[in-house]
Formats: structure tokens, C-alpha cells, sequence
């Protein structure tokens, strides 16, 4: 396998994960009874490393992340394993797990107009993080704080670090938050479709920024999106999620040349030329597939794309299929895996 | 902010001029003839058509909204037909006690409301939100002035805790002050309280459920620091928006709780005006009733836009 | 349906509000509430007056009874009024906006600048006191707000594309407002109705209390209680059942409000 991306990264067994996530199962109480919403979701993340997480609306991608630093809501149950480093995440008590957040796990979310409190200006809120895991002086986090609106290439950094989140655009605000999720230089970021919310001309600006500091911070990233230009742009692996399950993982040339899952075939065929290659791919987005989306009301038992799938046999409405390898390195949750013809 | 606070005061103005007329033709609507409420026992023609002259009551009804205005400005609010006291010097005498009832149950309502609507709204569900609920409900469901009469009943008809009447000046006595005017501030202030615990609560519910409380909390801050710092600032700011309104809750409040406890203060003033048909006091009353209320929501607003930075800072971006 | 059905507490309220229509619609059925009898004054509760009598050997109960059908109107028709005249003039500062919405609002503004009981007081003094004149009173100090929810409605439904288009449409004003504007503004408006009630219930007790309101001697649970104001050492239930029938009538109102709230829009945190 040859990447044309500046960072091949080596993971297997040999090494210790930075992060692994284990068979990850997030359930929600509600009033009409429990949403499943996660259903056994697991990846490896190594160090400067970064994976994208993929599948269309309401698949689970914002739960499964928000589940890793646990900033899920109490309504939540969360189940499986989450280690970062070999230690286990969710047998943390809730004061350990502060230590982790904002130091070793930082989360750009996916909502730049609301994310930052308007009360607040952005120098204060970016400090906040340093004082509280750095132990800066408030002078001195100050200072951090210019230097790192600096970083994300913030005009006038001098200026807007006193200026309030309403006064600033919204490409602006992502960057503050990217701003604030690197400060204490943690070890994975995840972001959370940072550039969604956000005009197509400012997207590019923000992901401009995201590239440069993989390679200045060396910091791994999670990054959420359905945007497959973005992952194109950024990503070494991806995860492609349906209805709260992995269904298809591998290097990113692998998974555009080599397709598995009728599902991510669907996404991919979805967008023109893709023979032209990764560029061309860059500004398309994932398209609707026809068919309803499974509703996660039940803990699924059978494969959650049936419905949908060109492909589906008896075997697929009676068992659910296990995410195993249909070419090297390259696992897929399906009983009938390959490229569309 | 400079334009958005000569608006706010311009806007306020504009209501007490407004309200200055009301008030007026207000006072001339009530029945019965003015100049034989001036007349006091006199009942000669002669001698009341001299009073019209006299007080300009034949004058058209224009200059005499003018006249009264002016005279208003400067401090001369009439006498009173019935005692012949000087208006202006009755209610300075009788303001202190009102206010002091008046921020005697703020106090009340704020240390009891606050700290509930913000329990009530972190603990969701669980039996302090449940009270706090229960109370809140009640509250609003209870008057004031039937609290008044139970606590009287119960404290001091019973119990013989309290006094359960009368005024005894703060710098005369405070104690005995205090002792009189615990009752009558439990009153206005639980009534106050039921009110501010609800919008607290459901203050506090939407902006612990904000975006930015999840980043905060994603930086690793206690959940002490998220909700003191972060949760908290926010919904006072939503909280203090609706203090103002409650303001007139409360002098409503005050009116009939100083009746039944037989304080000598501004409600008690104006109730005993309208049964004396006492007009220079009603219209010097409720002047200066709406004036007072209307310059502190003018300082409310002032106050949230210093706190709300939107408004304080009006950026590039908005 | 359901949702409200789910909340117990609100279930509760509607019970008991029915109670108390009840007792108003059927208070003849209690007795007499004007038949003194001065062998029999100041009573406390017994199997021939279950709440006791008054200073006059009136029954309580018979006086309570007939004092919910004062506080009935008096809650329901004020509010009717507020919006009779509220809603309109919301209407019109919505959806016309410009010079109407100005003059509109600002007067809102001045009703508002004047407390509830001062502007009560003194609205009942100019009126004279009586049932009607409490319900003119009430009514008015309720305007603002009615005024300014359905003016907040029609401002945000304005922005709606159906709206629109049917503005862009040249369909009448009157037909726009009646089809698309008026049905979608009556949740809120049934929500601030329910709030309105309980305070007019409270309002017309209070005036009744001072004298302003409903006069002896006609029951209603405001004048009641300020004559067991002379008796409280003798008479202390006298004081106590008027204040229990006033507390539960708001009581039930805001239960059934919050209830309402809860299921018109479920999003609200409350
Ligand atoms: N707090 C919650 N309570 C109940 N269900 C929830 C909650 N949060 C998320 N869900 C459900 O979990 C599912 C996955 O949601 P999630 O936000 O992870 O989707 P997503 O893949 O991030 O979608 P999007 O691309 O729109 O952000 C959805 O069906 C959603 O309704
Ligand atoms: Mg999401």
C-alpha cells in the first residue's frame, strides 16, 4: 500500500494503542423507552494518528465520540472498554476523568455559534483550560492565550482575545474552540464535524489549520464528519458507522479503491468520477442512500442496512454479521462484502 | 451601548409622561366633585364657586395638567383635603417604611428563591426539586394577604410570638421594629420567592443543557465550577430580566400587606385615600408609586445589559 | 391527551377544578347564604353547618358555595375580556407592525408601568366597587399580557414561508390572520389564559378584601375574609376555610396551566 498522505502511520498489534475503544455500547433512557444508539463500535487510534469517523445523520458518530472523555449526558449507559494508554476510561471516578479532559482528550464540537459561553470573553475561556491543567498564572495564560489564537491564525489576536463570542464570526468561534482544544497540547483531539456548521469558503480555512497542526502538535485526532472531501483531506483510516455500528474500516486509499460494505459502496457511487480520484472526491459530500434508516429503538439482531441493501439475502435478516476482515486489514460487517460491479 | 441607553431612557420617560397624565385625568375621573372635596364642610355656592377660582378648577383642563406638572416637578404635590398635610411630606414620611418592607422581603425572596430554583434544577426529579416544586405551586396559589391573616392567626393569636400589628420606627427601635415587620416580609417575600424559584429553576434547566456548559465541562472544570461560573451567570442574567416585573408584584404586595398588618406605609396610604376620597394624596401616591417603579426597571435593564455582554459590547460580527 | 393525562398533579388540579365548578353551578343546594340566625353566631363546625357560621349565624359553607360563583366569573370573565380586547390589538401591532405597532406597545408599556393593585385600586375607585367594575379592573391590568404574547406570535409567524406566501398571494388580511395566524397562536394563548385566571381569582379575593370589590352583603371569599379579620380569636376557622377555597381554585387553575404547557409544548423545560 503506497499513501500519498505526508504521515503513514504504523498500527498493529505490536504497538500499544494510543486509544482503543472496545465493543463500545451507548444506550439512552428516554420516555418512550431506551434508545440504542451505540451498538458495539470499536477502532484503535495510534499516536498523531488520525481517523475519520463516518456514516450519515443520527448514525451515532457525536454519541460514540462524546462517549470517549464522558460527556454524555446521565440518561446515557455506556458499556464496553475505552482505554487511552492502557487505562480504562469508564473505570475512572469522575475526578480522574476531569484530569483527562481538556489535558489528554479535547473535543472541538460540532455547533461553533453555541459552543462558547456568551457571557465570557474568549481569552477568559481559553485561560480557564490552561489554569486549570497547566497551573498558569492568569497573566501568563493570557499570554498563552494570544499566542495560541495566534496559532489558529486569529487576525488581530492581540484584540479579539478580549473580545466576547458574539463579536466574532463563526468561523472565528471554531477556531477559538480549536484554539482551546490544543492548549494544553493533549494527546488526542477529536473533533466533531468542525467545519459543518460553517460556509464552504471558511471551511477550508479551518481545515487548513487542522492539517498544519497535526503536523506541528503531532496530536491524533478523532474527526467526525460527513463530508468524504474531508476525509480525503485529513484522514489516515476511516470508520464508515450505520445505525450505531462500524460497518466497514481501513486506510483511506483502501477503503476509495477497495470498497467492502454495500453501504459505503452506496456513499461512494453516490459521488461523480470517483475514478478521478481523491480529488475529485474532495467536495462532495455524502449522498442520501434510498431507504429508511433502521430506528435504534431495539438492540439490533440482524444486519441494520438490510432493509436498504441490494445485496440482502435470508442470512442477513436472521443474523447480525461480525466485523471481520474481507481483505487485508481491512474489516467488513457484511455476508456479502466486495465492490459493486 | 451609549445609543441602546438613551433609547432605554428615552422610552422611559415617554411612560412617565404618559403615566403623568393617566394619573390626572385618572384622579379627575373619580367621583365626586373636587372642589367639594376641598370645600371640606362647606356647602355655600358662592363659597365653593370661590374654591374653583381659587385652585383653577375652571380653568381649561389642559392648563391644568401643565400646572400640575410643573408643580409636580418641583416637589408640590397639593395637600391633603382631609388633613391638610403637606402631600410630599407625608410621603417622605411614609416611603422609608414601605422600602424597608420592600427590601426586607426581597431579601426573603432571594435567599429562598435562588438557592431553591437552582437545587430544584441540578438535583431534576429527586425529592428537593419535588418541595421545592410543591412550594413554588403554592406560591403562586396562596395570597399573600390570607398568609398574612394565618401567620397572625398562628403567631401571634396562638402562639404569641409576635406582634401582630402596628409600627414601631427602625431608628426609634430597631428590635421592636424588626419584630413587627418579620411577619410582613415572610408574607410579600415567600410569595416572591415561589415566583423567583420557578424562573430560577427553569433558568438554570436551559443553560445547563447549553453547548457551552458541555465545553466547559470538556476542559475538565469541577461541576462546581460549571454551574458557579459557568450555568449560573447566564441564567441570573435571564433571572435579573424579569426581577423588575416582579418589583410590581411586590408594591402590589406591599399595599395589602401593610393593611393587614397596620403599617403606616405607602399602601396603606393610598387604600385609605381612595376610602377618605383623599385626591391630592391618591394622584401624589400613585405618582410617585409609578415613578419609583419605572426608574428601577430602567435600572434592572441597565443592569442586564451591563451583564449581558451583547448588549454591553455591540460587536463587529452582530 | 395523553401526555397531560400522564401528569398526575395536573390531573389532580382538573379534579378539583371541577369540584369547584361544581359547588358554584349547584351552591343554591347548600343553603341560603344571606339566612342570619342570631341564636347561632360564630358556630365552629357541626353535623347542621359543616364549616361553622359567621358573625351573623350565617352557614360558611352556603356563604363559601355562592363566593365561587363571584370568584368564578371573576377569574374566567376578566381574563375573557383581557383578551376580547388583547388579542386584537395584538393582532393588529404584529401584523401591521409600523405606527399601530407603536402606538400599541406603548401603551402597553404605560399599563405596565403601573403595578397591578395600584392600577386595580385605583381603576375600582373611579369605577365604584362592584362585581362588574372588579372584572373591568382585572380585565384591564390582564391586557398587557395578552397583548403581548399574540403580538410576539404573529411577529414570529409572519417570518413563516406558508404565511408569507399567502401574503405574497394578495390574500386578504382578515382571511390570513383568521387561517393561518389566529389557530397557531392559540396554545400560547390558552397557556397565558390559564395564568391569568388564578391571579384574577387572587385579584378579585384581594379587592373584595379591601373593599373595592364585591360588597356585603353578597358572599365572596375576599369580603369573608376580611370580616373573620375581627374574629380571629374567637372565630379562627372563619378565616382559615375562605383562604383554602381561594389557595385551591388558583391552585387547581396552575395545575391545569402547567399540565397544558407541558403538553403543548412538550420542549419546554419546566
Ligand atoms: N441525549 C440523548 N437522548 C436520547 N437519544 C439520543 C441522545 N443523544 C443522541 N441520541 C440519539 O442517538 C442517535 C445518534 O445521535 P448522534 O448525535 O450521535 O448522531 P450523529 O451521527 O452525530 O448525527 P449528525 O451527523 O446529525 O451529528 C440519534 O438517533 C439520536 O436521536
Ligand atoms: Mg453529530
Amino acid at each position: 500500500m503506497t499513501s500519498s498522505l505526508d504521515l503513514p502511520v504504523q498500527v498493529g498489534p505490536a504497538n500499544d494503542p494510543l486509544l482503543s475503544v472496545d465493543d463500545l455500547r451507548v444506550r439512552f433512557a428516554s420516555e418512550d423507552g431506551p434508545v440504542y444508539a451505540v451498538n458495539g463500535v470499536s477502532f484503535e487510534l495510534g499516536a498523531s494518528e488520525v481517523l475519520a469517523i463516518v456514516g450519515e445523520s443520527g448514525c451515532g458518530k457525536s454519541v460514540t465520540a462524546m462517549a470517549i472523555p464522558g460527556l454524555l449526558p446521565p440518561t446515557a449507559t455506556v458499556e464496553g472498554s475505552i482505554r487511552l494508554a492502557g487505562v480504562d476510561l469508564l473505570s475512572l471516578s469522575p475526578k480522574e476523568l476531569r484530569e483527562v479532559r481538556g489535558k489528554d482528550i479535547s473535543f472541538v464540537f460540532q455547533e461553533p455559534m453555541t459552543s462558547l459561553n456568551p457571557a465570557f470573553t474568549v481569552g477568559r475561556q481559553i485561560r480557564e483550560v490552561l489554569q486549570r491543567h497547566e497551573g498558569l498564572s492568569k497573566r501568563a495564560a493570557q499570554q498563552r492565550a494570544v499566542e495560541l489564537l495566534e496559532l489558529v491564525r486569529i487576525p488581530a489576536p492581540q484584540r479579539r482575545v478580549d473580545e466576547y463570542p458574539h463579536q466574532l464570526s463563526g468561523g472565528m468561534r471554531q477556531r477559538v474552540m480549536i484554539a482551546m482544544g490544543v492548549a494544553c497540547g493533549p494527546k488526542v483531539l477529536i473533533a466533531d464535524e468542525p467545519t459543518t456548521a460553517l460556509d464552504v469558503t471558511i471551511q477550508a480555512g479551518v481545515l487548513d489549520i487542522m492539517r498544519d497542526l497535526r503536523t506541528e502538535l503531532s496530536t491524533a485526532i478523532i474527526l467526525i464528519t460527513h463530508d468524504l472531501g474531508v476525509v480525503a483531506d485529513l484522514a489516515d483510516r476511516v470508520v464508515v458507522m450505520y445505525a450505531g455500528m462500524p460497518v466497514e474500516e481501513a486506510e483511506i486509499h483502501e477503503l476509495f479503491a477497495h470498497p467492502q460494505h454495500p453501504y459505503t459502496n452506496g456513499l461512494l457511487r453516490a459521488i461523480p468520477h470517483r475514478e478521478k480520484g481523491v480529488e475529485e472526491v474532495a467536495r462532495s459530500r455524502l449522498a442520501e442512500i434510498p431507504g429508511l434508516v433502521p430506528s435504534l429503538r431495539s438492540e439490533p439482531d440482524l444486519c441494520p442496512f438490510a432493509p436498504r441493501c441490494p445485496r440482502s439475502t435470508e442470512i442477513c435478516v436472521s443474523l447480525r454479521p461480525p466485523l471481520e476482515p474481507t481483505r487485508p486489514h481491512h474489516p467488513t460487517a457484511c455476508y456479502h462484502p466486495g465492490e459493486d460491479s | 451601548m451609549g445609543s441602546y441607553l438613551v433609547r432605554r431612557v428615552g422610552t422611559s420617560a415617554l411612560v412617565l409622561l404618559l403615566a403623568s397624565i393617566v394619573v390626572f385625568v385618572g384622579v379627575r375621573a373619580l367621583p365626586g366633585d373636587a372642589a367639594l372635596a376641598l370645600a371640606g364642610e362647606e356647602r355655600d355656592p358662592a363659597a365653593l364657586a370661590e374654591i374653583r377660582e381659587k385652585y383653577g378648577l375652571n380653568d381649561p383642563i389642559v392648563v391644568q395638567y401643565l400646572r400640575y406638572l410643573g408643580n409636580s416637578l418641583q416637589g408640590d404635590l397639593g395637600f391633603s383635603t382631609r388633613t391638610g398635610l403637606d402631600v410630599s411630606q407625608i410621603i417622605v414620611d411614609r416611603l422609608p417604611v414601605t422600602l424597608e418592607l420592600a427590601l426586607l422581603s426581597l431579601l426573603v425572596g432571594l435567599l429562598i428563591g435562588i438557592p431553591a430554583g437552582i437545587v430544584a434544577a441540578l438535583r431534576r426529579g429527586s425529592w428537593p426539586d419535588n418541595v421545592s416544586n410543591g412550594f413554588g405551586l403554592l406560591g403562586l396559589s396562596i395570597p399573600n394577604f390570607w398568609l398574612g391573616l394565618v401567620l397572625i392567626l398562628v403567631v401571634s393569636v396562638q402562639l404569641r410570638l409576635l406582634p401582630a400589628s402596628g409600627y414601631v420606627p427602625l431608628l426609634e427601635n430597631p428590635v421592636q421594629n424588626l419584630q413587627r415587620m418579620v411577619l410582613p416580609a415572610i408574607v410579600l417575600g415567600t410569595g416572591l420567592s415561589a415566583v423567583l424559584m420557578r424562573q430560577m429553576r427553569s433558568a438554570m434547566l436551559e443553560t445547563m443543557s447549553a453547548d457551552y456548559v458541555r465545553t466547559a465541562r470538556s476542559k475538565g472544570l469541577s461541576e462546581r465550577q460549571v454551574v458557579l461560573v459557568h450555568a449560573l451567570r447566564n441564567s441570573l442574567i435571564t433571572v435579573v430580566t424579569v426581577l423588575g416585573l416582579q418589583l410590581g408584584a411586590l408594591i402590589s404586595g406591599a399595599v395589602i400587606t401593610e393593611q393587614i398588618f397596620v403599617i403606616p406605609g405607602f399602601g396603606k396610604l393610598i387604600v385609605d385615600g381612595v376610602f377618605t376620597r383623599d385626591y391630592p394624596v391618591i394622584q401624589g401616591v400613585a405618582l410617585v408609586t409609578v415613578f419609583g417603579y419605572v426608574l428601577v426597571n430602567l435600572l434592572v435593564d441597565l443592569t442586564y445589559s451591563f451583564l449581558n455582554p451583547r448588549i454591553r459590547v455591540s460587536g463587529a460580527a452582530s | 391527551m395523553r401526555r397531560f393525562l400522564r401528569r398526575r398533579l395536573s390531573v389532580f388540579g382538573l379534579a378539583v377544578l371541577v369540584l369547584i365548578v361544581a359547588l358554584a353551578l349547584f351552591a343554591p343546594v347548600f343553603g341560603d347564604p344571606g339566612a342570619n340566625d342570631f341564636a347561632a353566631v360564630l358556630q365552629p363546625p357541626s353535623a347542621q353547618h359543616p364549616l361553622g357560621t359567621d358573625d351573623l349565624g350565617r352557614d360558611t359553607l352556603a356563604r363559601i358555595a355562592h363566593g365561587a360563583r363571584v370568584s368564578m366569573q371573576a377569574g374566567v370573565l376578566a381574563t375573557l375580556l383581557a383578551m376580547a380586547v388583547g388579542v386584537p390589538l395584538g393582532l393588529i401591532a404584529g401584523y401591521y407592525r409600523g405606527w399601530a405597532d407603536l402606538v400599541i406597545s406603548r401603551t402597553t408599556d404605560l399599563l405596565l408601568a403601573f403595578p397591578f393593585l395600584i392600577l386595580a385600586v385605583g381603576l375600582a375607585a373611579i369605577l365604584g366597587p362592584s362585581l362588574r367594575n372588579v372584572v373591568i379592573a382585572l380585565g384591564i391590568s390582564a391586557l398587557p399580557s395578552f397583548i403581548r404574547v399574540t403580538r410576539g406570535e404573529v411577529l414570529g409567524l409572519r417570518e413563516q414561508d406558508y404565511v408569507a406566501g399567502a401574503i405574497a398571494d394578495g390574500a386578504r388580511d382578515v382571511r390570513i390572520l383568521r387561517r393561518y395566524i389566529l389557530p397557531n397562536a392559540i396554545s400560547p394563548l390558552l397557556v397565558q389564559a390559564t395564568v391569568t385566571i388564578p391571579e384574577a381569582i387572587i385579584g378579585e379575593s384581594v379587592l373584595s378584601f379591601l373593599g373595592l370589590g364585591v360588597q356585603p352583603p353578597t358572599p365572596s371569599w375576599g369580603t369573608m375574609l376580611s370580616a373573620a379579620q375581627s374574629f380571629l380569636s374567637q372565630a379562627p376557622l372563619l378565616a382559615v376555610f375562605p383562604g383554602v377555597a381561594i389557595a385551591l381554585a388558583a391552585l387547581s387553575f396552575n395545575l391545569v396551566g402547567d399540565g397544558l404547557r407541558d403538553t403543548l409544548d412538550p420542549k419546554a423545560t419546566r
